[in-house]
């Protein structure tokens, strides 16, 4: 422990350590004793207010530390506080008797003026002005949006060309991250996701003995629907918010400025290879899901609904057509590039600090997942009209 | 000091006393910031010990040591300010875990700290606003925000303008004059080291070992290593090594 700690760890209370006499004159005269830390209970300035208003006639304020222990800056706030006190009640301050360091250190802390306009208001911003500038932000967002997805499709038309610049080593280290290492995500969650669907199903079926239409249930489901949704939604919290955080932290860094400056294309160079990517995954990663999730139905038709495995086969492939299995697997590539979109348009956005990564991240998946609602919602319908 | 198999630094020995302006010096990649993680209980060295007074720092428990790194306060080389927090949350946030002030009194304290590195009135700025200098000089601020016994800091002057990093020199000097408070500074910034350092070690990755110890201005004209005095001259004492 330092001098400074020792001497206060024996501070005295708080009433001790402060005191008052007037010598005479038109002075008043306080009296510190014993340590003044910031862990300890101090005297509040206060007390020096109310012994200046008790007299009439003080004109001056000096101090008496001949008493006066180990300090820190809970001394230094107090002085500075009373030296407020004295000013605003036209009293002087004599500061010769405090400790060299104390005076230095006060010295220290009004040498700097407070530099002019630094200091915020906290006014609070009347509702027209609110809705105003949260009417730009979001016009400054949507164009930023469109403009972005005009410089993603000129970019892909490049690459189509022979034109774009990036690295295919990147290409290939992001299609394998966001394809073969999300298979066990993928496997446990479609696996899953057909065991609940056959549970469901099995539950209305069996009440009129047609159980063996589980198997068309979660066939047609996974292959059509459930299979691109929920792989969309695993690629967005999982491959979207990594894009998102990958290149928000690139921000941060200035990595993109410096690509901007060497005359890359921020675009083409990570924008493009992670859309291609996703694009060209996105689809094997439904087909899987579509056979996980066939799998999960098949168990609890086995184990539950006492069908075999060959009739559960026969039953899938009866109901579900090709034209379940075209619709979901376009499905599937249309949400893999929404979510690279999503990932990569809030990295880029992303402001230069640590928070400012994590908005973007929360912000990717966000958007990732509505997009893929309002996508399917879209493809739907289309489907609809055209009758398949 | 060890990553694994890989030695970084061994045989280091030496002695920071109470009021010193130490300086770890040495070429880029010697260990200087990794000595000093060592120093500050953010990372346990392969072998040896740590003393702090009587006490071995890295044979307390746990949550004793935790208790005594209150009494550190450390600048990181990039301020390392928490970006989602107001240079005023930055500083009360130790002052409202570790003391009994009210928030008045810490509104006063955390508006001296920033007063005395020259940031009165940006209280309500995020890092995000303000420059690099002033970011070093607000987490010399929260540095000193538990009036601490032993200041580190690492690369304080690194990227700064001269005159930000003479002020930043001069308001060590005056801490440790006005508040006895020891510092222990990891920088290669020769004019730094110079204006503020009184003691010193230099590490030097080739040998893997402190080569020098002492007054960095007594190394420059005295020691009998040229690799020290290379460094401290700029290279202008003749290159070896």
């Amino acid at each position: 422990m330092t001098e400074r700690e020792g001497k206060a760890g024996l501070s005295e209370a708080a009433g001790e350590m402060l005191g008052f006499h007037r010598p005479g004159g038109d002075t008043l005269v306080v009296r510190l004793s014993g340590g003044w830390n910031l862990r300890t209970a101090l005297p509040s300035p206060g007390d020096v207010e109310k012994e200046l208003s008790s007299g009439p006639g003080i004109r001056k304020v000096a101090f008496d530390t001949g008493a006066l222990g180990g300090w820190d800056s809970g001394l230094l706030t107090f002085l500075l506080q009373v030296f407020e006190k004295c000013a605003a009640a036209g009293v002087a301050v004599e500061r010769e008797a405090l400790p060299p360091g104390v005076r230095r250190l006060l010295d220290l802390a009004t040498a700097v003026p407070e530099r002019k306009g630094a200091r915020r208001e906290a006014d609070r911003v009347p509702f027209l002005p609110r809705v105003g500038e949260a009417a730009g932000r979001s016009w400054k967002s949507n164009r930023d949006t469109v403009t972005f997805i005009g410089d993603v499709a000129v970019a892909a038309l490049r690459m189509v060309r022979g034109k774009a610049q990036y690295r295919r080593s990147d290409l290939l280290q992001i299609i394998q991250e966001c394809g073969a290492q999300a298979l066990p995500i993928v496997s446990l969650i479609s696996l899953l996701v057909g065991l609940i669907l056959a549970f469901v199903g099995a539950i209305q079926l069996k009440m009129f003995g047609a159980q063996i239409y589980v198997a068309d249930l979660v066939g047609i489901a996974m292959v059509r629907e459930m299979a691109a949704i929920m792989t969309g939604i695993i690629v967005a919290g999982r491959t979207g918010a990594a894009f998102a955080a990958k290149l928000g932290t690139m921000q941060v860094n200035e990595e993109i400025d410096a690509l901007k400056t060497m005359g890359f294309s921020p675009t083409e160079f990570l924008v493009l290879p992670r859309m291609v990517a996703l694009f060209l995954m996105m689809p094997l990663l439904c087909l899987y899901a579509d056979l996980m999730g066939i799998l999960g139905g098949m168990i609890v038709g086995v184990t539950m609904l006492d069908l075999g495995i060959m009739q559960y086969y026969l039953q899938t492939i009866h109901a579900v057509h090709l034209n379940n299995l075209w619709i979901g697997l376009f499905s599937s590539a249309v949400f893999g590039v929404l979510v690279a979109l999503a990932g990569c348009l809030r990295g880029i956005q992303c402001g230069r600090s640590a928070s400012a990564v994590g908005e973007a991240t929360t912000s990717a998946v966000v958007t990732g997942i509505v997009s893929i609602i309002v996508a399917t919602a879209v493809i739907t319908v289309i489907c609809n009209v055209l009758g398949i | 000091m060890a990553f694994g198999s890989f030695v970084l630094q061994k045989d280091l020995n030496f002695t920071v006393n109470r009021g010193d302006i130490f300086i770890i010096m040495g070429g880029s990649g010697c260990g200087k910031s990794t000595l000093l993680r060592h120093l500050v209980g953010l990372q346990t060295p392969a072998k040896g010990e740590v003393r702090y007074g009587e006490v071995n720092f890295w044979e307390m428990d746990p949550g004793e040591r935790e208790k005594f790194m209150r009494r550190f306060g450390i600048s990181y080389q990039s301020g390392a300010l928490w970006s989602s927090m107001t240079l005023a949350e930055n500083v009360a946030l130790p002052l409202e875990e570790y003391t009994d002030l009210d928030p008045a009194g810490i509104r006063e304290n955390v508006s001296l700290k920033l007063a005395l590195v020259g940031l009165k009135g940006f209280e309500e700025y995020y890092p995000s606003e303000i420059s690099g200098g002033m970011k070093k000089r607000a987490a010399l601020a929260r540095a000193m925000a538990l009036d601490p016994d032993i200041l580190f800091f690492d690369e304080p002057s690194a990227g700064l303008d001269p005159i930000s990093a003479r002020m930043l020199d001069n308001l060590i000097l005056e801490l440790r004059d006005s508040l006895g408070a020891t510092v222990v500074v990891v920088t290669h910034e020769l004019a730094s080291i110079f204006a503020i350092g009184n003691n010193s070690v230099f590490l030097d990755p080739d040998t893997k070992t402190m080569i020098a110890a002492g007054d960095p201005k007594k190394l420059r004209d005295e020691c009998p290593d040229p690799k020290v005095r290379n460094f401290l001259t700029r290279g202008e004492a003749g290159a070896s090594g």
